[in-house]
């Protein structure tokens, strides 16, 4: 059924649809609507689960992360700092290998103090080991949460699933809401291989030394470093088991794409715009506008940026004469996040073959600054004419 | 993916002591039962437990009288907290000779 809601709605819907057994959460601005929404969901009787209040996001993950260990299908949202004062249990739900999905509704962190729109918050969980699932409308958050948990329960990995706060989360834009029952027929019930119980009782993720070593049934168990070796392993799976679950959703919902990465117009481009979210769907405006003018410019969205596309990613993109980055996060001291990647990729994919493209990096809308669409096509023109020397340049800057 | 794949790739043990080795070298004060005081021992009863439910570190035993398992029991002094009769009393471990507290 098509309906006209906001992308927070979208995000309460995909998880109703799940069934998801466990909701813990901190209201956060931009998040807050959708915590709000799956507790009415819940209150009212629409939902069947558990909606657990909490005082802060450390708690609302670690409940999850109790649930989940318990066998409860688990969600919580975040945003920003809120999602900061989580990163000791982002990590830890990670190494215990839980399938949590969190919706990381992006927003600037402090300090100082801002609220509205920018990527750093879930950029700066990069390393966390969770899958990170970046959406460009209303209908990738609601597809993206459904997918998440298929994923998730079959890699036993956690995966944040991330839109931009008001551009998407605030605004209203018509989208499918699937059936339950295909969603039903789509998802299995949440069976995990162990879920704590009284009749088995187990320790989960207690010291684990260096070396591997007896366990208490005098069985050689794994040391910490095969653990965390086992978690990149699979993670690094996670990209053939994307497949599948792109295959598996578009005989049961009829829609599909890539699951890693959105090309728009980049057949025939010499030049391609890159970046993470909705200003993908924004630069195609800009991409619009510079194919009248016959220059040949396309736009790659990446919507899986851990596990990185990396193969993906260098035979889309080689042999172009310029990739231009656009990003609302940094590492600061050097360039932003996905660049770097970016660069990567090509680097160990096409070092040597000629392919190589000349790459540029544009920081833009950090902190909610206003991204202009006539910036962005004024950005790629004068990039696509002559390489700019100060790489990254930040857009908008006023100083 | 079966059972013992999943296992493998957490840390997942049977529930047992010593995983994080064994702790009884940490404890400053050791807890001592009274045994005229504590109600299953008195009653001979199958009866309160307090102690072995509020053990953080699964030391005490659910049986009559209730042992403390020294090798683990940190010395936390939650037992003798939440002991009803006060039957639990935390002595300092200087009290104890060496070759007891082997």
């Amino acid at each position: 059924m098509h309906i006209i809601e906001n992308g927070n709605v979208a995000a309460a819907l995909g998880v109703k649809l799940c069934r998801a057994n466990v909701i813990a959460a901190y209201p956060i601005t931009p998040q807050t609507p959708l915590t709000e929404r799956l507790s009415e969901y819940v209150e009212s009787g629409k939902m069947k689960a558990e909606y657990i209040p909490v005082e802060s996001e450390h708690s609302a993950l670690a409940v999850c992360i109790a649930a989940s260990s318990a066998g409860a299908r688990s969600f919580t949202a975040t945003s920003a700092n809120g999602l900061l004062y989580m990163h000791e249990q982002v990590q830890w739900a990670a190494g215990a290998r839980l399938p949590i999905v969190m919706c990381v509704v992006n927003r600037a962190v402090g300090a100082p103090w801002n609220v509205w729109n920018d990527q750093q918050d879930s950029i700066s969980q990069r390393d966390t080991g969770w899958i990170q699932m970046y959406c460009s409308d209303h209908q990738q958050i609601i597809d993206s949460v459904i997918k998440a948990y298929w994923i998730a329960e079959r890699v036993s990995i956690p995966i944040m699933v991330c839109y931009d706060g008001y551009i998407l989360s605030h605004t209203y834009m018509p989208f499918d809401v699937p059936e339950q029952e295909q969603v039903d027929a789509f998802l299995p019930p949440f069976r995990p291989d162990y879920a704590l119980n009284t009749e088995e009782p187990a320790n989960l993720n207690t010291v684990t030394l260096p070396d591997v070593r007896m366990d208490v049934r005098g069985e050689l168990a794994h040391g910490y470093m095969e653990i965390r070796y086992l978690l990149h392993e699979e993670m690094r799976k996670t990209l053939t088991v994307a497949l599948e679950a792109e295959k598996s959703f578009a005989d049961i919902f009829g829609r599909s794409g890539d699951p890693y990465l959105e090309p728009y117009l980049c057949d025939d481009a010499e030049y391609v715009a890159v970046g993470l979210g909705s200003i993908t769907y924004q630069l195609r405006v800009s991409v619009d506008a510079l194919r009248k003018e016959g220059i040949k410019v396309g736009v790659m969205g990446v919507r899986f940026y851990r596990p990185f596309p990396d193969a993906a990613i260098a035979s889309s993109l080689k042999g172009r004469k310029g990739l231009i980055v656009f990003e609302k996060a940094l590492s600061y001291g050097y360039e932003g996040a996905l660049v770097s990647d970016l660069k990567s990729a090509l680097y160990e994919h096409l070092a040597g073959t000629g392919d190589l493209p000349m790459v540029q990096n544009f920081i833009a809308g950090i902190g909610g600054r206003d991204i202009r669409t006539e910036d962005l096509t004024q950005t790629l023109r004068a990039a696509i004419k002559s390489r700019i020397a100060k790489d990254p340049l930040w857009i908008g800057l006023k100083l | 993916m079966g059972t013992r794949n999943y296992r493998r790739k957490t840390s997942h043990s049977d529930n047992g002591p010593g995983d994080g080795g064994k702790t009884g070298s940490w404890r400053v004060e050791r807890p001592v039962l009274d045994q005229s005081l504590c109600i299953p021992c008195k009653r001979n009863k199958e009866a309160c437990f307090i102690c072995w439910l509020f053990c953080p570190d699964i030391v005490i035993s659910r049986t009559i009288p209730p042992t403390i398992n020294l090798e683990y029991c940190k010395g936390c002094g939650i037992c003798a907290e939440e002991c009803p009769t006060k039957a639990i009393t935390m002595v300092d471990e200087a009290a104890f000779s060496e070759e007891d507290k082997e």
